[in-house]
């Protein structure tokens, strides 16, 4: 004990060795790709078809459904209705509860909505004349122009699904079907329990210990962001903006 | 005359159908969100009924018992009720005071940052921890203070002779709470500020030093008021989606030994409604919570129209 205190003794890959022979590690990994390319690729078709027609000033009934849409950025039913609710669909212990229960974020909505409002009604006019349809104005005039706003949502959606662990942790209760960060949390949590047990692991002469697991799950779980980072930060940052601009 | 109104209720007619003709494939467009939003966040709004009930799995809403607000006066009587009220207020609080403006400071400082290099990759860095998990960002921390094999824990010892025992110690709790939130939350909020602060007419700089303004003068009297907008509406969005964020991160951090200090309403409804399916007497405590939620933003929306002119509605 005391021989590590700020500088590392020496260096091992011994905790990565021991992490990528866990079969949960790899379960989860691949749970957590599906569950951000398949979350993400449904929330953007859903957003995307909800920010449209609400982008219309003409719309009828639209203030109803942007009233109904508001109410949702404040008010939520909780925890536990939303739970049963999943239970009373059956949805429990499904991939599809947190694919079609997380559909889409309020938020994102009225930022891709805002983004649409901003493309120059004279290019949908002109459309119109020619005899489009709303589904060709979609596909040809505002998506090629909204590519920006759809990329920078894409990546709010997706870097939230793979850091989200709250409902996957409350709706799944099957080892083959959680996400990474669940399973990072309950080795945590078994970590962090009894103190006097902490105190008993001899960091000097174990070469695996607990600790040194918990930081190589983390940095592994982790990695996937950090790589992507470097490039997809600027989107970030252009979102942002498109949510601030227009308050 | 008759004829007369029968044509222009014609017209009407031939125009709605014209109307639905036009919309009809955006109404069509918008069924799966209408779907998503009635079956995933309308549907269970229902389901608060719960709250006035003996719920039970097996008869469902509509045949458990209405029980009035037996819940609601229970947990008022429990030494529970003020436990988690004022922590989750006393906290909340906290991250007002210390977190909220911390992202404005920084974009500030930022802005006076003159090397563009330093700058870009100061702010590149500032918002990677929103890139990181909670899990794992509250797993650093947890090592970090390890009492065992802690880094922070070792330093502190080094330095007062004595082992501290940060997770487990009540007084540090909110310390360690507030701290790693504004270490997540500081680079990303800012990028916001920054781009206000971009934005704000260079000229009104230019006049302000003709006329002798110093830097400090400069950020009171013109960068501050022209982001005011932006401040505040950045505020009520916080305070919006506070309540619900701070369960998520204090179910990370917390143990049994500093409950006292860092149970909330939610990680409470979270260990009696999900840990112990105390389904109807969870659902009282949450709502509670949105009552909670509910007050703190309109007070917010409040106390910033009649302080600055700018509200949310």
């Amino acid at each position: 004990m005391g021989e590590v205190v700020l500088f590392p003794k020496d260096f091992s890959l011994a905790a990565y060795k021991y992490i990528f022979g866990m079969n949960e590690i790899w379960i989860s990994y691949l749970n957590s790709i599906y569950y951000t390319v398949v979350g993400t690729a449904v929330c953007m078709v859903v957003t995307i078809s909800c920010a449209y027609p609400l982008s219309k000033d003409k719309l009828p009934g639209k203030r109803i459904f942007g009233f109904f849409l508001m109410v949702t950025m404040w008010f939520s039913a909780g925890t536990i209705p939303m739970y049963l609710n999943f239970r009373d669909l059956g949805l429990l212990n499904t991939r599809s509860a947190i694919i079609l229960g997380f559909a889409c974020e309020t938020f994102n909505v009225i930022l891709m909505r805002n983004f649409f409002m901003s493309v120059p009604k004279s290019l949908e006019e002109a459309a119109e004349i020619d005899g489009a349809g709303q589904w060709r104005i979609l596909t040809k005039i505002y998506l090629p122009l909204s590519m920006p706003a759809i990329a920078t949502i894409t990546l709010f959606y997706a870097v939230a699904k793979w850091n989200g662990y709250f409902w996957s942790m409350i709706l799944l209760n099957n080892d083959k079907l959680i996400p990474l960060q669940v399973l990072i949390k309950k080795m945590i949590v078994e970590l962090k329990v009894p103190m006097e047990q902490a105190d008993l692991v001899d960091a000097s002469t174990q070469e695996v210990t607990e600790e040194t697991v918990v930081y190589a799950s983390i940095i592994v779980s982790s990695l996937p962001m950090l790589i992507l980072y470097p490039f997809i930060q600027r989107f970030f940052v252009k979102g942002v903006m498109v949510g601030a601009v227009k308050g | 005359m008759k004829i007369e109104t029968k044509s222009t209720s014609l017209e009407s007619q031939s125009n709605k159908a014209l109307i639905i003709k036009k919309y009809l494939p955006l109404y069509v467009m918008m069924i799966p969100s209408i779907l998503y939003y009635v079956l995933f966040v309308y549907k269970p709004m229902g389901g608060l009924a719960i709250a006035f009930q003996d719920y039970s799995l097996f008869k469902g809403i509509i045949g458990s018992e209405w029980v009035g607000f037996i819940h609601f006066k229970e947990f008022l009587t429990t030494p529970y009720f003020f436990r988690t009220m004022k922590n989750t207020i006393v906290l909340n609080v906290w991250l007002l005071v210390f977190s909220f403006p911390a992202p404005i400071i920084f974009a500030l400082l930022l802005n006076e940052v003159r090397n563009l290099r330093v700058k870009k990759v100061v702010q590149t860095l500032s918002y990677m921890p929103h890139f990181i998990s909670t899990v794992v960002i509250a797993g650093i921390v947890i090592n970090l203070l390890s009492p065992s094999y802690g880094i922070i824990t070792k330093f502190v010892e080094m330095i007062c002779g004595e082992r501290i025992y940060f997770l487990v110690n009540p007084h540090y709790f909110r310390t360690i709470y507030t701290v790693m939130n504004i270490w997540q939350t500081v680079g990303y909020g800012a990028i916001v500020y920054i781009a206000a602060i971009s934005g704000i007419d260079s000229e009104l700089y230019e006049a302000a030093v003709i006329d002798g303004a110093n830097k400090f003068k400069q950020i009171w009297h013109i960068t501050l008021p022209s982001i005011l907008p932006t401040v505040v509406t950045m505020l009520i969005l916080r305070v919006g989606g506070m309540m619900r964020d701070s369960t998520d991160t204090i179910l990370l951090l917390y143990n049994p030994s500093t409950y006292e200090v860092s149970d909330v309403l939610g990680t409470y409804v979270y260990r009696r409604g999900l840990l112990d399916a105390d389904y109807s007497y969870s659902t009282a405590v949450s709502i509670f919570n949105s009552f909670i939620g509910l007050l703190l933003v309109v007070g917010t929306n409040y106390v910033s129209k009649k302080v600055t002119e700018y509200s949310l509605w």
